[in-house]
């Protein structure tokens, strides 16, 4: 259940995925998500999790059923999406500034707005000491940041992220998942997250829905009502501790069948 | 640095061995100078004949080079159309094999044929024979972008020329320099070949390889082990220029750019 009375951001209905001429990925897919949400996808691999966030994106069109994000196709709403994947994906070949601005380069922005945009970012997520730095100079947990920087120059409405932090050691990993938290409270962009953990899900998340495989669909979901700003603290409350083990418990069943 | 220095002394006390070696195989089984000159007279007549072995260099570096730009531009050209679809790449594709496989001895008197002896067959001929490593690997640089980077591009609407000039054409950039690497070397391999054949169109002035011929042909044996010291030269040249432009335009990025930095 969305918030009451919300409008929806984005609209699957009966949403169906297979890719060539059998293989179903996604089947009956119906979901709404309103402004404001931070909603994760979680489940077993396999079961279409990354191929939402390409539906939603217009990477890959559905096979059957409607998409709609503000009412538009996914296609036309992609000025308002921004696409965080799981390897930082900078280009080698530009500085971390000059990654920063490329999707306002693509869209022809002014100069002197994209160097304003990139000194503001750069300092937001704490890379204003390396913006001249070329990526491969970077640790992995920069690099991200640089990808996350680079995602919000656009400034989006929406944020897809395809288990970015999943490459990450631990300590940076709840690090920047506390940040990212910052930068929505700050920002207010609807998230829709996709990870293999129960815990990060949790602890981002203002929803969780669990898919299970084979042709993936929605296993069940949970409301994380947990209150804002969250801390690192909260991995230590019980009711997050609650939500986790409800979560994996879904999370079981959903690989049973 | 000091390291540097050591491998250089290294180097030069196995050239000064070598010498030595020759010199004694030379007194020990008192070979003829016409069959094998020794260090010294070769040293003696790259003195004594320095300007016209300066323009043999110089007219085989002007071919080789021709042969290499010329092939750059248009190996780029070529796997640029490759990369536009892998129904191209398929269909043409064997050919690229084709033009690495074939004997350049074989075809070259039908491109004296065609082109008439002289300069411009001896740079064709070099163009052709390094062609194939500069489409090979300006290919494959193309088109294995990371797909996620392709996809980022999509995200923000990238026209076809955006996705080239800022996405697949610095990408190549590296395997671009590969493949000038491998094209470097046989490019003045490929003029001094086909100079023996094309050589000149005005007798005895010609580039190395057309004067290794006439040398050769006259027993001059001493100018003849100069004219190839000053082959080996080129090439080397060759070599550390590309290295040096590589270097130059990837170190600060790739990965792969020489490894200075590690002794």
């Amino acid at each position: 259940m969305s918030p009451a009375a919300a409008v929806p951001q984005i609209e699957f209905d009966a949403v169906v995925k297979s890719y060539g001429t059998g293989r179903l990925v996604l089947s009956g897919i119906d979901l709404a998500i309103a402004k404001g949400e931070f909603v994760t996808f979680i489940g077993p691999s396999g079961c279409g999790k990354s191929t939402v966030l390409k539906l939603i994106s217009g990477l890959t069109p559905a096979s059957s059923g409607s998409i709609r994000i503000d009412g538009m196709s996914p296609k036309n709403a992609r000025e308002t999406i921004s696409f965080i994947f799981q390897d930082a994906t900078l280009l080698p070949w530009r500085t971390v500034r000059d990654n920063v601005v490329l999707g306002l380069e693509l869209e022809h922005t002014a100069a002197e707005k994209r160097k304003k945009t990139a000194a503001a970012l750069l300092e937001l997520v704490g890379l204003a000491d390396v913006a001249d730095a070329y990526p491969r100079e970077l640790s992995g947990g920069m690099k991200m940041r640089a990808s996350i920087a680079r995602a919000l120059a656009t400034n989006p409405r929406l944020l897809l992220m395809d288990e970015p932090f999943a490459a990450l050691d631990e300590m940076t990993r709840d690090r920047l998942n506390e940040e990212l938290l910052r930068l929505r409270a700050e920002q207010g962009w609807t998230a829709v997250f996709v990870t293999h953990s129960v815990a990060e899900a949790v602890f981002l998340s203002t929803r969780i829905i669990v898919l299970k495989p084979n042709p993936g669909r929605i296993h069940a979901e949970f409301r994380v009502d947990l209150p804002f700003p969250r801390t690192a603290e909260l991995h230590e409350a019980r009711e997050f501790e609650d939500l986790v083990t409800q979560v994996t418990h879904s999370l079981r069943e959903a690989l049973k069948r | 640095m000091r390291k540097r220095l050591i491998a250089i002394a290294n180097a030069l006390a196995v050239f000064g061995a070598l010498l030595l070696l020759w010199q004694l195989i030379l007194w020990i089984f008192h070979v003829q100078p016409f069959m094998l000159p020794s260090p010294w007279a070769v040293a003696r007549a790259v003195v004594a004949r320095f300007p016209s072995l300066m323009v043999s260099l110089a007219i085989t570096a002007e071919e080789s080079l021709g042969g290499l730009v010329a092939s750059i531009v248009v190996g780029v050209l070529v796997a640029l159309v490759f990369s536009q679809s892998r129904w191209v790449r398929t269909m043409l594709y064997p050919y690229t094999i084709l033009l690495q496989t074939v004997p350049i001895l074989a075809i070259a008197p039908l491109i004296l044929m065609w082109v008439g002896a002289g300069t411009a067959a001896v740079t064709f001929i070099a163009f052709i024979i390094s062609l194939a490593p500069i489409i090979a690997n300006t290919t494959q640089g193309l088109v294995s972008v990371d797909e996620n980077l392709v996809n980022l591009f999509l995200m923000h609407n990238a026209s076809p020329a955006q996705m080239l000039l800022k996405l697949r054409l610095p990408h190549a950039v590296p395997s671009l320099f590969v493949g000038i690497r491998i094209a470097s070397g046989i490019a003045v391999i490929g003029a001094i070949t086909g100079e023996l054949f094309a050589g000149s169109s005005r007798v005895g002035q010609g580039g190395l390889g057309y004067s290794i011929l006439y040398a050769s042909s006259q027993l001059e044996t001493d100018y003849l082990f100069a004219l190839v010291l000053a082959s080996v030269v080129l090439g080397f040249s060759f070599f550390f220029v590309v290295m040096f432009l590589e270097w130059h335009f990837l170190h600060r990025w790739h990965e792969s750019a020489l490894p200075h930095e590690a002794d």
